[in-house]
This record gives C-alpha cells, structure tokens and sequence, in this order.
C-alpha cells in the first residue's frame, strides 16, 4: 500500500505542498483545493492528509465511485461520482475534501508531488506492506 | 448474471404499441415545467406545460399528482375505470444528492380501498431519474388490453409502450430482468428504475408498487414500495407490467440549483450528524426503522393481536437486535444516493421455505418497523423467519405488508371469536401466530383463489362480507375491525392517546402515520393536555409533515435524527435546526425565499385541496372521520382487565365515576361514551383550527384566505357548505 507519510514535528508550516497539490490538479494556488491541509492548532503544525488505510469513504460510496487502486491508494472515479459527499462526512479525519460549488470531492492519490517539493522534508511516499 | 439468451427472447417478442419522442433541455430552478402524460388505452402520449400557477398553489410531488388526477377524473370515475390514473411525480428539491432523504417519488390515484385519492411515498430510483429526464411528473391513464411496459429513456428523449407477455409478473424477478434488459453496459444497471406490482396487487385491493434500485454491491435490484391504497392493484388492473426508465449523467448540478454550496453545506452537516449521532440515538443505520420495535413495546405502544394490547413477553423475538443479526452489515443501504441515514436494510441468502419460489435463496428488503408490527405483533407471529418470508412475498406479490398484517390479525381474531372457521376458511387455521395459514392466506391472495380472494378484498369489505354471509355481529366487526375511510390502519397503538386517534382518522387519505404521530408529546410527555392544544399539533405536524410529499423528501432524517444541542432549543419536538435547514435548501434549489409559515401555506394549499377532493368524491365529512373503537379504547372484557388500573383510574378521575361493584361490561359502556365524547370535542376543535366547517368542509373564506377559492373548489365546498 503507498501512502504519503508526514511528520508534523518537521513540518514548518510553508504551505507548499498546498500550493504543489491545488496547482497540479486544479490549475491554481488556493489551499482551498489542496488534497493535503497544513495549519496550526494550539501552537503546533497539523497535517491532514489521507492515509488510504480506513477505507471508510470505498464503503460508504453508493456508487462505487471510490475505490482501492493496485497500489493501495484509494481512488475516485469522477464519471461514476454522483456528488452526493458522503465520503467527506465518514472521513475520521477530514481527509476527503470538497470545494464548495462543485461536483465532485477530492483526495490525496499518493503522487508524491508535494513530497518532492517539501523543504522541511515532512513528506515523503512510503510502500507499506497491507 | 442473468441469461441473456432469455432476455433475448422476450425482447423479441415485445410488439411497439406507440413511440413519442421528445426534446431535452435542462431544468431552471429545480422544475421542468411540463409533465408527461401517457395513456396506455388510447395510446396517447403527450408532454402538458406546467404554469406558474401550478407551481405556486400546487408546489410539486403529491401536489402535482393530485392536480393532475382532479383534472383527469370526475366524480363519478371508481378506482377500476380507465379514466383513473396513477401519478408519479417528485418535487423542486427533490433528487439533489447531497441533502439526505431526497429522492421520495409521491403517487397518487384513486384508491380501491377507500374510493377517494391516495398518497404514498417511496424511495427507489425512479422518480429521480423521471425527473432528470426531463418531467416533474408521470401521469398514467386509460387500459391496456394485454400485459404492456411503458419504457422511458431519458437520454435517448422517447417514450414508448410495448406490449410484454413474456417477462415475469412478480417483483423481485420482473425488476430483475428489466434492469438487465435496458442496460447497455453492468453500469447501466444503477441508471435504470423499474416500477411494477404482482400477482397479488393483480388479485387483491391491497397491491401495492415496487420501486426498484440497482445496488452495485450485491448485484441485483431492491425493491421499496408505494404501500398504501391499492395503487398496484390499479397498475394491473390497467395492464400495466412496468414502467421503466434509464437516465444516466447524475450529479449533483442537475437540479438548476440557484445555490448549490448552500445545499452541499447544509447536506455534510447533517450527514456528520447521522454519522456521528446515529448510533446512540436511532441506529438507523444499523437496523433502520425497526429499531423501534422495543421502544413501542417497552411503552405498551405495539400492535399485539388485532391491536387489542400494546406488549407481549416474545416482542424480543422480533426486535430489532435479532434483525441487526438477519441484516447484512456494513453496506450503504441508502433509497436514494447521498442519503446518510441509509435505513434501507436486507437480508440476503434468506432461504424460502413456502410458496412457488420455495427452496430458493432470495434478498428480502427490509423488515422494517411497519413490516414488523403488521406481520409479526400484530397477528402474534413471533418469529422473525416467519416474518422475513411474509415480508418477502408481500413485495414481490405487490402486496402492501401494512393491510396485510392489520387484516391478518382481523381475520385471527374473528377466527378466535369463532366469527369464522376451518370450513369458512376453506381449512386455513387462522388462530393467533399461526404463520403456515398465513402464508397460505397470502399465497391465495396472490392465486386469486379461496380464502385469500376474501380477505384480499381488506378489512372494510371484509366486514361487510362475515355479516351477509356468516351472520356475524356488524356492530361488533366494525368495532374491531381496525380500518378508516377503507384503509387498515397503520401500526402503533392509539387507544392511550386521543391526539393519535385523531392523527389517524382526521387524514385525508386514512389512517396512516404519515400526517401526524404525536403519542409521546400526548400520551408519554404530556405536552398538549387541551384540546386547542391537541387541535394546534393536528394542524401543524399534518401540514408540516404534508411538506415532505411536496418536495420530494423522507421525513426520516427531519426527526429519527436530531442535533447535539436540540434540546436547548424551544420546540424540540419541531427539530427547528432541522426546519430551517429545509428552508435553506429550498431556497438554494428553486431561488424563492421561504419561511415557515410559507412552508405551512404550501401545504395547507395541496392539504385542502386534497379533503376537498375527497368530498368531490362523495367522501370526506365528519361522519368518515371516526375510528373503529379498537383504536379509540377497550372493545372486549379482555382488553379492559389487562389495562384495568388505567381503565379504572379513568372512570374516578375524569369522570367521578366509582367503579368498584360495577361490572367489566358496565365500566365499557361508560367509558365508551367519555371517549366518544371526547373524541367528538378533539374534531370540532381541529376542524375549527384548520378552518373548516363543523362538518368537515373547508369554508369559502378559509380558500380565499388560502388563496385556493379556485372555481371548481368553491363549487364543491358550496354544495357541502349549508
């Protein structure tokens, strides 16, 4: 299973790897459409990111549109999507995002291209046997 | 998989009867503004505008349909005539996917049962996806001469009647092979609804309609149903096998929405509600509405033979932790997509041990609460297999499970008194819990043979019936036989609670519990101790609930969940955080403002109209409003002793009367005439509320009030009005 490892004790809050994720996928900087979310509570760095393990999110979908990849990365298939955002309420840990006004949600498919941009080396893809 | 060779075959022996095509074009605002009209007789097909007008005084959904039945009939058309009609429509706000509970279809026709309009709600995919293929409603009319499939495709734009003298009958297989059928690819499969009855609607008055869903992970069809009012019997006795139709492309912009963050706000909300809060306060994602199964046991509230009394010892044998076992966990068991709550439960594999399918292993849809009190309590069948098997072939008879379990009991208790017998049944033994008879009963009915024929007629007719031909008491049948304005009565006990007497009988369509259930705030918590109060609760809760049916909503995820803090709120019991996330996402869908008592005002418009299309038909007045006394207290000596300390405290109490050394037959007969009496204040009171006349008929200045004194209402209410 791959999944993005991070550690928020290296993390220095930059917020590139936002600006990496919404950039690739959405075409603009706006941590708003980042699969990764980086912020600070009570004086410390958090990262929300999904770490494909629950899987929560794969049984909830009425519509099969979320499913396990080969790798292990859990995976949505936008043609199937009915946008009814279910997955984003069962997350435990906020991990499935949506941006307000469109379709469909959105997640971390493990690309590893915020790891390869992150200068406090906070993230990095890791292969996990399942 | 299913043979396609087979499916081939039928195929070719479909024989096209009409083809109408029609253009595509999105939906403002949550509308279509034109309906489709389809007569399976003429073979007419044709597309009707909606007006503004309509819209505004109608809304949508039960409103449509009703609109559309008044204008297709008269008064003097019955339920089997062609004229009648069978009208799906959903609602502005219906079919979103993000807001739980949206995607209800209301039907509407003429009821065998009662002779008056019915409503039912059902999930399923159907009226959904009519809608995003381009119509607010379906409005079905006239007779077939052979079996036929209305077919719609929402992405071809064509309509078309086929005759289908090869496909199954029955629910579960008919929805099977139709959903193979018309799908091009297995994912097509979920794009496709189905719409049918069975042999037993074909049989009896008490079909009802299976609205199918495709459900991905088991591979096969669910099937909900429009229960109540005989709707499938009118489907069959038009020759009408199916209505199917395909429409792929779902998401969450189809409706137009003026405002769709607002909507997808409100819908993550409350699905993190149900999420999180579910399983310590419904747990209707586990076991759906059966969870109430030891709640109403627990406070004397359950069905137990013939509604005679409210608990027994072996209730646990059929609650909801035996069916949280029978049902297959850890699947989304919505009706509709983006429906968090997913009450929807089934059982797979169940292994049939009657009837033609015997033997086989089949998917059971449900039981839900309903199911449970109708054939398990109700006629004292304590046993969930028994009850998992009733359930199964009620559906896919197209047999409603709620009359059924209401006249099974009936017909248990009059066989008990010894009203009837072995030879009178042609050799069923209906004694209490016997679930072989009862089967056997149901088998019939779906044959259209013995025993079964009769009962399938329903407890009104039935009651009639044991009088002519068995010389029975009709006086006392009628007091047990528990049945308003035709329809059997839904499951919970409202002998304890005269709000609830009236939440029953003083409906429009009958006694069902979908206007009004208010045995906790009455009986349990005491909030509405006056009659101005009760009347007050008979108006709001029936036009509130009314709602739900205009818009295309379940009423589930209103109150069966409720927010962390709702208790801080004044009226919980209305759910306010609840309500005004209605008011948001109707706004959001249709770009029109609302407030709550613009919410009451819609439905009060179609809530009206409804009674007064009840009077049209000759129906609908005071005299029609009055409940069995099974449902209003104490019938028989038995029932009286086993609540004898209630009973008595009542005569000290209320109405000063020592009823020490008074015999059980004396103590009945007063107390009777005190809960007549009562009853009699509580309708005068809600008349007045809703503003009607002390005989039931909305006045003149009530519709302008309304603005609902349309010409063809003040016509008939004039004709009442003396």
């Amino acid at each position: 299973m791959k999944y993005l490892k991070s550690d928020s004790e290296k993390c220095i809050g930059c917020g590139t790897c936002m600006n990496v994720c919404s950039r690739l996928y959405f075409k603009e900087e706006n941590p708003e459409r980042s699969a990764i979310r980086v912020f600070t509570q009570e004086g410390s760095q958090k990262i929300v990111v999904c770490n494909q393990k629950c899987r929560l999110c794969v049984q909830e979908c009425p519509v099969q549109a979320l499913t396990v990849a080969k790798t292990g990365v859990v995976v949505l298939n936008k043609n199937l999507c009915v946008g009814c955002l279910a997955c984003v309420a069962v997350c435990p840990i906020g991990a499935m995002q949506y941006f307000p006004g469109e379709k469909s949600p959105f997640k971390c498919v493990a690309c590893g291209a915020c790891a390869k941009e992150c200068p406090a080396d906070a993230l990095e893809i890791v292969t996990q046997e399942e | 998989m299913m043979d396609r060779k087979n499916l081939e075959d039928m195929k070719a022996k479909h024989r096209v009867l009409t083809e109408y095509s029609f253009a595509k074009k999105p939906l403002h605002r949550g509308y279509n503004d034109r309906t489709l009209y389809v007569n399976v007789g003429t073979l007419e097909i044709k597309e009707k505008p909606v007006s503004e007008e309509m819209k505004e005084k109608f809304v949508g959904g039960k409103g449509f349909g009703l609109r559309l039945l008044w204008d297709g009939v008269t008064e003097k058309t019955r339920w089997n005539d062609p004229e009648n009609e069978i009208n799906i429509a959903v609602g502005p706000v219906g079919g979103n996917t993000n807001y739980p509970g949206s995607g209800k279809s209301l039907v509407v026709s003429l009821s065998p049962l009662t002779d008056i309009p019915i409503d039912s709600n059902v999930g399923g995919h159907f009226g959904p996806y009519l809608k995003f293929s381009g119509f607010d409603a379906l409005e079905l009319q006239g007779k077939a001469e052979r079996d036929v499939i209305v077919y719609i495709d929402g992405n071809a734009g064509s309509v078309k009647v086929f005759e289908a003298p090869d496909e199954e009958t029955n629910s579960h297989l008919l929805a099977h092979q139709l959903h193979e059928m018309f799908a091009d690819n297995d994912n097509e499969r979920q794009h496709i609804s189905v719409v049918s009855a069975g042999k037993g609607a074909e049989n009896t008055l008490l079909g009802c309609l299976n609205f199918s869903l495709w459900d991905k992970r088991r591979n096969g069809p669910r099937l909900k149903q429009a229960g109540r009012g005989g709707i499938g019997t009118v489907l069959r006795d038009k020759k009408i096998k199916a209505v199917v139709v395909k429409f792929s492309g779902l998401n969450s912009l189809l409706n137009d929405p003026a405002d769709l963050k607002v909507i997808q706000e409100r819908g993550v909300k409350l699905h993190k509600e149900i999420v999180s809060l579910d399983s310590q306060q419904c747990r209707m994602r586990t076991c759906g509405t059966a969870h109430l199964v030891e709640i109403m046991n627990d406070y004397d509230l359950l069905p137990v033979m013939n509604f005679q009394y409210g608990q027994h010892p072996e209730a646990e044998k059929i609650n909801s932790h035996v069916w949280e076992k029978f049902f297959t966990q850890n699947v989304p068991e919505g009706c509709w997509y983006g429906c968090t709550m997913a009450c929807a439960h089934a059982v797979d594999g169940f292994l049939l041990k009657t009837g033609p399918y015997k033997g086989e292993r089949v998917v059971v849809d449900g039981p839900e609460y309903e199911t449970v009190g109708g054939c398990g309590s109700n006629p004292a069948i304590f046993n969930p297999e028994a009850v998992l098997e009733i359930n199964f072939y009620c559906d896919t008879y197209g047999i409603d499970t709620i009359s059924f379990g209401t006249l099974t009991a009936f017909v248990m208790e009059c066989y008990e008194r010894g009203i009837l017998n072995k030879e009178r049944t042609g050799g069923l033994e209906m004694t209490w819990g016997n679930w072989e008879a009862t089967l056997e009963m149901m088998h019939q009915m779906a044959r259209g043979e013995g025993f079964g024929k009769i009962a399938g007629l329903g407890i009104k007719k039935m009651e009639e019936y044991f009088a002519r031909h068995f010389g029975a008491d009709e006086g006392f049948l009628r007091d047990i036989g528990v049945q308003g304005k035709g329809l059997e009565q839904s499951e919970y006990m409202s002998k304890e609670s005269l709000a609830q007497q009236g939440g029953y009988y003083l409906t429009n369509k009958g006694p069902q519990h979908d206007e009004a259930w208010l045995i906790f705030m009455d009986m349990v918590n005491n909030m509405i101790p006056t009659f101005e109060k009760k009347a007050e609760a008979l108006h709001y809760f029936p036009m509130f609930r009314t709602w739900f049916g205009l818009q295309g909503l379940c009423k589930l995820p209103w109150n069966d969940i409720e927010p962390a803090d709702n208790a801080k709120h004044p009226e919980p019991n209305k759910v306010p955080e609840h309500v005004q996330n209605y008011l948001d996402i109707y706004e959001a869908v249709t770009g029109k403002g609302l407030d709550k008592e613009g919410m009451i005002l819609q439905s009060e418009r179609v809530y009206n109209f409804q009674r007064i299309f009840n009077l049209r038909m000759g129906h609908g007045k005071r005299n029609d409003d009055y409940p069995p006394y099974r449902a209003m207290g104490p019938v028989t000596k038995e029932e009286y002793e086993s609540r004898q300390e209630r009973y008595d405290g009542q005569l000290k109490e209320k109405l000063g009367v020592d009823p020490s050394g008074k015999s059980v037959e004396e103590k009945i007969k007063i107390l009777r005439e005190y809960k007549l009496k009562q009853y009699n204040g509580l309708i005068d009171a809600v008349y007045l509320r809703r503003g009607w006349s002390p005989e039931g008929v909305p006045t003149v200045e009530h519709l302008q009030k309304l603005g609902m004194d349309l010409p063809e209402l003040v016509e008939t209410v004039k004709k009442h009005l003396k």
